[in-house]
């Protein structure tokens, strides 16, 4: 096992996919020399190739829109989006041509698209940089999104998002990229199976599920927690695999989510809907959400007030409790 | 006006059939040649005329004509070999044509029975797209793919005037100027982008914004096959050879609505229709071959009987084709099927089946 930061985990995982497979070709803005603008990319420019870690034009939908040619030739683009708030340009071709081409074509043009996207707040950044727009690819048939949460999971899932022949919207947790954890490095992960929750901490009283940067928020929240916890991370968030959720809220009768993105419309109330219909009669609260309101994502000064922290998540378990 | 816009562009058979020379351009067919692409041509506006009356029966929801813009589709798709690959828009009848579509998978998308229709690998030629303007970026995605591949091929994209509005032809410029992609761009210049004429929004001619991407731009008389067929062969043979990318936009008239949803007696003019009427390009290479003895009358009237075969085929194939059971709507959206669309797939035949259990009862 190697400590490695998930920035360093996601370039050692790029470097694997890309000495398996010479298909596998990068592309996004600044990810050559440079590296990325956060180096997730660094040094793959330099041992790979111009011609395999290509630095794109400052234009997103070309970026998108050029990843589904070089997947109509046979290559496997893994594309990056430098951050969430510039994802917009490239959504026609997302949902319009990268989700659709499979279901078009009958089965006979597959997709193995992967766009890579640092997203989420937590960094003090400017506007357009601290955005979660999961829901719109959650909600876009044909696509698979995936977040990780931790070092281990992003060598492992940055892999079998690549290996995978449907498109994949891969949402990096950017507050977490210096988050340290234990890698197997060792381990041929390729094959194995990303599109389901993991159970992370066990307890018996209340339920949380979360995924990407909130993993660590609600983790924290349960340690501190005076009842006993139990953490879930989704990690896939599209197929959605509430298995281990239900089967646990069968056992609390009470489930928190938690995301940054907004409340309306958001993935806590898809979690909601579906946990209300598997498991009615073992509920003993509401589902309740901890989430970003419902307004533009806030100025820096104000972002803290805005993500929900380890209080918001304690005050949410507390009152599912005292329902 | 018509002959000022052309002034500049390329020329080899004028609209009386006569042949005239240029100076960078010039193309030798064997007649053979000349009559399969006469023969193309009239094959692909019975195609069109065909569908057209079969929408106004109710038979497909909808048909974009390719009226007008036979030898812009049908001279480029025959310079191209059969390993290029060839990005359509959903008006290009002629070049799916060329490219060998068959007749009903051109339809079945207007039928409304599949949102695609054929094998694009096999054909070697995209699946319409609707969005406007999204396949030119799919072009020079796959032109980069090529380039990897160091493959002896060639990529052409269709895109109309009104596109050339769009972030993603512009991004597409930008691509392929950048990694000089083995891509020929072919603006089929119709003049009308639904009601919008094309000088609305374009103030310099097409062909020049080439210019300032960093590649060269060329316009070619659109009605004029054998102008379109030298002038795309050229881009080809360039793209092929690492020349890079070549704008090509042919200068055309859509004769017909922009849909069959769409009534242009709103917004154009009948004497504009009567200019271009004698601009045919279909009249126009029949004149050339019968006045050069390189065609004759029964070799017209072979070819009409071809159309008619062809009309009853598309008229009784449509007819035929039904709609797929419901739940292959679930097929194909992803590689593997989730359990969530397994179960929803489950879902819907189990309340289908629900009323037919109630029917037998």
């Amino acid at each position: 096992m190697t400590e490695l930061t998930i920035a360093k985990a996601l370039n050692a995982g790029l470097r694997r996919a890309m000495e398996h497979d010479s298909r596998v070709v990068l592309m996004g803005e600044d990810i050559g020399r440079l590296g990325g603008v956060f180096r997730i990319t660094d040094g793959l420019q330099k041992d790979f190739g111009e011609h395999r870690v290509i630095d794109s034009p400052l234009a997103e939908s070309a970026i998108v829109g050029a990843a589904v040619g070089l997947a109509m030739r046979g290559y496997r683009p893994v594309v990056e989006i430098q951050f969430d708030g510039f994802v917009y340009p490239a959504f026609d071709q997302i949902v319009s041509q990268v989700a659709k081409t499979l279901r078009r074509s009958e089965g006979a043009v597959r997709m193995p698209v992967v766009i890579r996207i640092p997203y989420g707040g937590g960094i003090g950044a400017v506007e357009h940089h601290s955005e979660s727009p999961e829901a719109y690819f959650v909600h876009t048939a044909g696509l698979r999104v995936l977040t990780p949460s931790d070092p281990g999971a992003a060598y492992r899932t940055i892999q079998q998002a690549i290996a995978c022949d449907d498109p994949v919207v891969y949402l990096e947790p950017k507050r977490r990229y210096w988050d340290k954890g234990e890698v197997d490095l060792a381990a041929d992960v390729r094959s194995g199976d990303p599109w389901c929750s993991r159970l992370l901490r066990e307890g018996t009283d209340v339920t949380v599920a979360c995924y990407g940067p909130m993993v660590r928020t609600c983790l924290e929240a349960a340690s501190a927690a005076d009842v006993s916890v139990e953490v879930i991370d989704l990690q896939s968030l599209s197929p959605l695999d509430l298995d281990p959720v239900a089967a646990s809220v069968e056992r609390t009768g009470h489930l928190v989510v938690v995301h940054e993105a907004s409340k309306t419309g958001g993935l806590g109330a898809e979690v909601a809907a579906r946990i209300t219909e598997r498991c009615f009669y073992s509920l003993e609260a509401p589902v309740l959400r901890v989430t970003g309101y419902d307004v533009p994502y806030p100025a820096s000064r104000l972002e803290e007030h805005f993500l929900p922290d380890l209080d918001r998540v304690l005050d949410a378990v507390d009152r599912s409790l005292a329902w | 006006m018509v002959d000022a816009l052309l002034g500049s562009a390329v020329q080899l058979l004028t609209p009386e059939g006569e042949r005239v020379e240029h100076p960078d351009f010039d193309i030798t067919l064997t007649d053979a040649e000349l009559r399969s692409l006469y023969r193309d041509m009239v094959l692909v506006r019975r195609l069109d005329a065909e569908a057209t009356a079969l929408q106004r029966q109710g038979e497909i929801g909808l048909w974009a004509s390719s009226l007008g813009q036979e030898a812009a589709q049908v001279g480029s798709a025959h310079s191209l070999r059969s390993s290029d690959y060839a990005f359509p828009t959903y008006r290009d009848h002629g070049v799916s044509w060329c490219r060998g579509v068959q007749p009903m998978e051109i339809l079945a998308m207007f039928r409304g029975i599949t949102n695609g229709g054929w094998d694009p690998i096999a054909r070697r030629c995209s699946l319409y797209t609707i969005v406007i303007g999204n396949q030119v970026l799919h072009a020079a995605g796959y032109a980069m793919g090529v380039q990897l591949d160091g493959a002896d091929e060639a990529v052409i994209v269709y895109f109309g005037d009104g596109a050339t509005d769009e972030g993603d032809v512009n991004e597409a410029f930008v691509l392929g100027a950048d990694y000089q992609l083995p891509l020929v761009y072919f603006c089929e210049n119709n003049q009308w982008a639904i009601s919008s004429p094309r000088d609305r929004f374009n103030r310099a001619p097409l062909y020049q914004r080439a210019a300032g991407f960093g590649f060269p731009g060329v316009r070619v008389d659109g009605n004029d096959i054998l102008a379109v067929m030298a002038v795309t062969r050229m881009a080809l043979d360039r793209a092929r050879s690492g020349g890079g990318p070549t704008l090509v936009e042919a200068f055309t008239y859509r004769m017909g609505a922009h849909t069959t949803s769409d009534d242009p007696t709103r917004y154009r003019h009948a004497e504009d229709l009567e200019i271009w009427r004698l601009r045919d390009p279909i009249e126009r290479l029949k004149v050339y071959l019968a006045r050069n003895g390189m065609a004759d009358r029964s070799y017209f009237d072979q070819v009409d009987h071809e159309a008619a075969d062809l009309a009853v085929l598309v008229r009784d194939g449509v007819r035929a084709m039904a709609a797929p059971a419901p739940e292959t709507m679930f097929d194909h959206v992803y590689v593997d099927p989730t359990a969530e669309l397994v179960a929803q797939r489950a879902g819907l035949i189990a309340y289908e089946e629900s009323f037919a259990e109630g029917l037998t009862a």
